[in-house]
């Protein structure tokens, strides 16, 4: 295990917009933001935001579900109405499966229950204002000495192949896919095992430890480094 | 209510009323018309039978006949004239004019004058047959119809009799039928509206005859047993919600003024703070699990459930729980069919999968021995089966009803971390799917399993958008 969090913040500035009608929340989110080295903007309505959405180019959007005179998902359905590709984060404090996919069916391309801790958050924002890259349709990741080939599931450290069970093999391409990312455990559960609820017990954890034991074991340098309170981060040392 | 009931008495007692008339009408119609067909064909033959007498001897011997015949008891109507029209014999004083006139039988009947009447009435109806002879006499002979018309008669009187009667049974009918029925309604009104004014342990009156309104009655009972049921479970949540979040509330609230007393030390300072994020996770994850339960319990995620291949879902939860066992010192076996599509939701029964291997995993492993904790599932008579065995301790037999109980936790349980809300969840989750959760003594250890027909909601509603 190696302490990273000081490194965990982004290499480039976001540009985000907060629609949340609950002052306080969206002023600690806006501080939180900043201090992580993005631009925030807040609206206090889903008009303003709407509004706000069409008028600046923004990296990421967070929207609250439930907002007055215009509601969270009437928004998103407006702006991919008018052509607006703009990643969404969904908020909401209705935090069920159903909420879930009636919020991502509407447009959405993540979705957060309230309440949530603020690295996660911070997490899946970086997440998705990334995404526009070209990730999925390369063929293989690279992060240090490790290479992965998603063609042929091939995994090589240093040149030398590393045997990996199927599940571990996604778990580490999901990991490299974000690189320089810190991917939460809650993340992980979901687009790995594809499972939203809450295990009682952090399996993820365990399945972190194993994979690690195989891309580090044999080798000097760590490479899949815990951020505190937070998640995972791949990333090569310099 | 009571318009309805008059409406329907008065509506059939018409009916009623049109049918007998009706009946009545064809039955006298017929009758009479078979009897007016006697008459004639009998006055046919004794007319052709006077033809005879009168070929055979002249005028005389046929008013010499017709003199004979005239007076023999309950005789019919006879009547010969000249040519100009005056009665030469016969038994008629005086006919209605006009029936000479035509040859042939009569259209309708007509009234005539009779001598020698024992009846007292002076005119009479009949109908005849009228023959001219070749010196342009007239023979008539006829019948009385005064019989016919009687008969005709009783049976109308006999009609109205009979529909005064149906009218004063429809009163009578409407009166008794229709009032035990109003008066029971009252009754199940007057409870209801007990019911609506806040006492849900009153009930709708049962009478026992089994008819449309007991099992109004009883289906509206039921209905009343399921919201106290859920009424009282809520009165018990609401309850342990406020016992078992007071807990770690009063905790926070204690490290926090603990934290404001002591000097000020920022390592320390920090340290408080993160025992307190955990804290709060306790009490979301908490919140989280009573809110799934609930909504779990009304049926509101109903929609989640799609055909699903239950195997893989399985494996994939056993496969996720694997190295986690193996650091608990336990095997994870797992006994399934390749493959058992079944229509469910697959993040319910994943989550419900995923509490129960947690909690073998919790409660039975131990760090001296090997625990087995064995996943089976299987399919027969149209039920699958889910079910996670430990060769752990196990639950007395006593107390396995109570620990499916929201917050309850085993004394020996309660140091362990979780929200006592897991076998809840599980149960909530085999209800919404049909089903329920058995605890059997997997002997020795535990076995929890789900038990959950196969069709079930597969014609429920699917998917609300």
């Amino acid at each position: 295990m190696t302490a990273a969090a000081s490194a965990t913040l982004p290499t480039e500035s976001m540009r985000i917009l907060i629609i949340e009608d609950d002052r306080e929340a969206a002023s600690y989110l806006v501080k939180a933001l900043k201090e992580a080295g993005h631009v925030a903007d807040h609206a206090g309505d889903g008009e303003e935001g709407l509004h706000a959405a069409e008028t600046r180019d923004y990296d990421v959007i967070i929207v609250d579900r439930m907002l007055p005179r215009l509601d969270g998902l009437s928004v998103i359905a407006r702006l991919r109405e008018n052509g607006r590709r703009t990643p969404v984060l969904i908020l909401s404090a209705l935090g069920q499966v159903d909420d879930r996919v009636k919020g991502l069916r509407a447009g959405g391309d993540d979705y957060l229950s309230k309440p949530f801790a603020i690295s996660e958050l911070l997490a899946r924002i970086e997440v998705l204002g990334r995404r526009r890259g070209t990730k999925d349709v390369e063929t293989s990741y690279r992060v240090g000495d490790l290479e992965l080939d998603r063609l042929s599931h091939e995994v090589r450290r240093a040149g030398k192949p590393i045997i990996l069970q199927p599940r571990e093999f996604r778990l580490l391409e999901y990991l490299m896919k974000h690189a320089n990312q810190v991917v939460t455990r809650t993340m992980l559960l979901e687009n790995v095992w594809d499972y939203h609820f809450d295990p009682q017990t952090n399996v993820i954890d365990v399945h972190i430890s194993r994979l690690r034991s195989k891309i580090e074991r044999d080798f000097a340098t760590p490479i899949l480094h815990t951020v505190r309170g937070a998640g995972y981060i791949m990333r090569a040392e310099e | 209510m009571r318009m309805t009931a008059v409406r329907l008495s008065a509506v059939y007692f018409l009916l009623f009323a049109i049918c007998a008339v009706v009946l009545v009408v064809y039955v006298t119609g017929t009758a009479s018309s078979i009897v007016e067909e006697q008459s004639r064909r009998a006055i046919s033959e004794e007319l052709s039978d006077l033809e005879q007498v009168y070929q055979q001897s002249g005028i005389i011997g046929l008013v010499r006949t017709i003199d004979r015949r005239s007076r023999q008891p309950g005789a019919s109507l006879y009547l010969v004239t000249d040519p100009a029209g005056r009665i030469l014999a016969g038994n008629v004083a005086s006919l209605q004019a006009g029936v000479l006139d035509d040859r042939g039988q009569t259209p309708d009947a007509f009234s005539y004058e009779r001598y020698a009447d024992e009846t007292g009435e002076r005119y009479h109806l009949a109908i005849a047959e009228v023959v001219a002879l070749r010196n342009g006499m007239r023979v008539l002979v006829g019948r009385d119809q005064s019989e016919q018309m009687r008969f005709r008669g009783v049976v109308q009187s006999a009609l109205i009799l009979a529909l005064a009667l149906m009218g004063v049974a429809a009163l009578i009918a409407w009166f008794f039928v229709g009032r035990s029925a109003l008066k029971r309604l009252d009754g199940v009104t007057a409870s209801s509206a007990r019911i609506l004014s806040g006492d849900l342990s009153e009930r709708l009156p049962v009478t026992g005859a089994g008819d449309e309104f007991d099992r109004l009655s009883e289906n509206l009972n039921t209905l009343l047993a399921r919201v106290s049921l859920l009424q009282v479970g809520l009165q018990e949540v609401s309850d342990n919600i406020a016992h078992d979040l007071r807990t770690p509330l009063t905790r926070l609230r204690t490290r926090a003024e603990a934290a404001l007393a002591a000097p000020p030390d920022a390592g320390e300072a920090r340290e408080v703070l993160d025992q307190m994020i955990a804290d709060c996770d306790q009490m979301i994850r908490t919140f989280d699990a009573l809110l799934m339960i609930s909504r779990v319990e009304a049926g509101s995620d109903r929609a989640m459930k799609s055909e699903i291949d239950l195997a893989a879902i399985v494996a994939d939860v056993v496969d996720l729980y694997e190295p986690l066992a193996e650091d608990a010192s336990a095997e994870l076996i797992l006994d399934a069919p390749p493959k058992l599509v079944v229509f469910a939701s697959r993040e319910l029964i994943a989550q419900a999968l995923s509490n129960l291997i947690d909690n073998a995993l919790k409660y039975a492993a131990a760090p001296d021995r090997k625990t087995n904790v064995r996943v089976t599932l299987s399919e027969a008579g149209g039920i699958w089966r889910l079910s996670v065995g430990d060769d752990g301790p196990g639950i007395p037999a006593d107390m396995r009803e109570r620990v499916l109980e929201r917050f309850y936790r085993l004394d020996k349980s309660r140091s362990m971390p979780g929200s006592g809300l897991g076998l809840s969840l599980v149960q909530a989750i085999a209800r919404i799917h049909g089903g329920r959760l058995l605890l059997e003594d997997a002997g020795p250890g535990l076995s929890v399993c789900l038990e959950i027909p196969k069709e079930e909601g597969r014609t429920g509603d699917r998917d609300d958008g």
